[in-house]
């Protein structure tokens, strides 16, 4: 804390600016900023805007539908522990990487940026702390959908007078998780190296739903394609993680070697970029 | 106190700022003045750090802004006003700020106060902000850190003439508290009642600088008359030398009384006969104006 004379409440108007201003001997150098608080703040601006707050909305709705519509419609053999976690975690992991996308495009698109890396002016710190916090809301809300899904289990199972199946196993439930963060770190990738909201948004959404289309449909007619598209297709490559796969050591390797094309080569040329860029 | 040492900023053979060198002192408001595309706000973010320049260097409080441990505690910035989250509100801006330079929650409310936004306007969301609500919003999110240089790039767009004269006053009293001032602006009139010392910039070049007493006083008369290019050839003929101000008026490097004798003499009625304090300056300003204005100031 610098040595102010600042009495909260006290001062009028402007006493606030000059009683704010001993003489220059008088003032000590500041602190620097800790970093928990550079993440305390970034964490507050991936939800404190309009977008944010609709975005959270969405999650909650999505999940209490999915819930809903696996009691209404699932046959009762299907009404297991793992069902039930798939409808909170799948709209989670589908609307969560955009929360990611914009807490970096946001900086540029709305322009925070100029407020943002003068407060902070280590870019890297400010990055770093999106990227942590990206990492973190990934595996809490897997976590977070474990455990409503365990309340629609129960709940579920009950209304239709079944017993509960607990089918999702430690080794499952990491894999998801796994998932997830790779699935969350290419939206965050994206909003690196776009800079961009909409071409963030858009590019998510094709590389999340278009060419996994591509490439089903290529599979279809291309042996080779289905034989190979998982060393260099990151869905293809993800797909053994979701369905709850023992990973055979090739699988291991198919997954290192997309996450490096997809998440870890993109993602150094972004933040190389936007460490030199120009914030306008 | 702000150093601007030799700062050149080129964008491939485009050179934004050419060797730019000042200073800003403590206790003064600096007026940056410059027509728009001279390089001000390009010269502002390579200050804070948001531009990599060239060659040449600048210092805050003797230190490189990137290098300042908590730089809103010491310096506050506003670049643009409009650079703001459309989706948040005023309040929020305001503790977001709040919270990463680390000052208490308190700091929110007497900033609002500070600069007039009231509890219900505070709560809107900056989409619905006017242009003059947000330079007050940009003003209290710089002074929340308790900072004492202020950076502001033109601060007084969008206000109204009585936000204007409320800004002035602030700034005035944060110098007159010995907290240093460097505001910009492209209209000579509003930046002559504030400022105490100028800089003058175009197309990327200081083109004067100096205490505001010393540039606004120019030795010679103005003169005014229907007839200029009579009233030119006549001082012409009596000896003395004249330069063009403005459009319709001359700078005649003569007192006042040689000057109404020649035109006198000549038989040509004037219409306005003075001390040409401010003329130079104002010269100066117009013909870098000149070029990006659609009149075409006769230079």
């Amino acid at each position: 804390m610098s040595a102010t004379t600042y009495e909260p409440g006290t001062a009028a108007a402007t006493d606030a600016v000059t009683g704010l201003l001993p003489a220059r001997h008088a003032r000590s150098v500041p602190a620097p900023i800790p970093t928990s608080r550079v993440l305390g703040v970034e964490l507050r601006k991936m939800f404190d805007t309009r977008s944010g707050f609709w975005l959270m909305v969405s999650i909650v709705l999505l999940s209490i539908t999915a819930t809903a519509a696996v009691i209404i419609f699932s046959a009762r053999e299907d009404l297991t522990y793992g069902t039930f976690a798939a409808a909170i975690g799948i709209p989670m992991s589908v609307v969560l990487p955009m929360v990611a996308i914009l807490s970096v495009t946001s900086e540029w698109s709305q322009r925070t940026g100029l407020t943002t890396f003068t407060l902070v002016p280590s870019r890297g710190r400010v990055i770093g702390a999106k990227a942590a916090l990206a990492v973190a809301i990934a595996a809490v809300s897997m976590v977070v959908a474990l455990g409503v899904g365990a309340v629609g289990n129960l709940v579920g199972t009950a209304i239709a007078g079944v017993d509960p199946v607990w089918d999702i196993s430690a080794r499952e439930f990491g894999q998801i998780v796994l998932a997830n963060e790779l699935v969350m770190l290419v939206g965050f990738t994206l909003g690196v190296l776009l800079r961009n909201s909409a071409a963030g948004i858009i590019g998510y959404f094709v590389w999340s739903f278009v060419i996994p289309g591509i490439s089903a449909a290529l599979e279809g007619v291309q042996q080779w394609w289905l034989d190979n598209a998982a060393w260099f297709e990151l869905n293809t490559a993800t797909y053994p993680l979701f369905d709850g796969l023992h990973l055979t050591g090739q699988m291991w390797a198919q997954l290192a070697v997309t996450t490096t094309l997809w998440v870890a080569l993109p993602l150094a040329v972004g933040v190389w970029t936007l460490l030199r860029s120009e914030v306008k | 106190m702000i150093i601007v040492n030799d700062l050149t900023k080129r964008y491939g053979g485009y050179t934004a700022v050419d060797h730019v060198s000042f200073t800003a002192q403590a206790g003064r408001v600096t007026g940056f003045l410059g027509p728009n595309g001279a390089g001000k706000s390009t010269s502002m973010r390579v200050m804070v750090g948001l531009t990599e320049p060239t060659s040449g260097s600048v210092t805050v409080l003797g230190r490189r802004y990137a290098d300042l441990p908590n730089p809103g505690r010491e310096v506050g910035v506003l670049l643009d006003a409009s650079a703001q989250h459309a989706g948040r509100t005023g309040r929020e801006i305001l503790t977001l700020a709040a919270r990463t330079v680390g000052v208490p929650k308190a700091r929110v409310d007497e900033m609002l106060d500070l600069v007039s936004l009231t509890e219900q306007e505070a709560g809107r969301r900056v989409r619905n902000y006017s242009l003059g609500m947000r330079q007050r919003l940009g003003i209290a999110a710089a002074l929340i850190g308790g900072p004492e240089v202020l950076i502001l790039d033109e601060p007084a767009n969008g206000l109204d003439p009585a936000g204007i004269r409320w800004m002035r006053d602030l700034l005035r009293s944060f110098a007159d508290a010995g907290g240093t001032v460097l505001l910009s602006s492209h209209l000579l009139h509003e930046i002559e009642v504030i400022a105490d010392d100028l800089v003058v910039i175009g197309n990327g070049e200081i083109v004067a600088g100096g205490t505001k007493e010393e540039l606004l006083a120019t030795a010679g008369t103005l003169v005014r008359a229907a007839d200029t290019v009579a009233l030119g050839a006549a001082l012409s003929g009596a000896g003395i030398t004249v330069h063009p101000s403005g459009h319709d008026a001359l700078r005649a490097e003569a007192d006042l009384a040689r000057v109404g004798h020649a035109a006198f003499a000549a038989g040509i009625p004037l219409t306005e006969l003075r001390a040409a304090d401010g003329a130079g300056l104002e010269e100066i300003f117009l013909e870098l104006t000149a070029a990006t204005q659609r009149e075409g100031v006769a230079a």
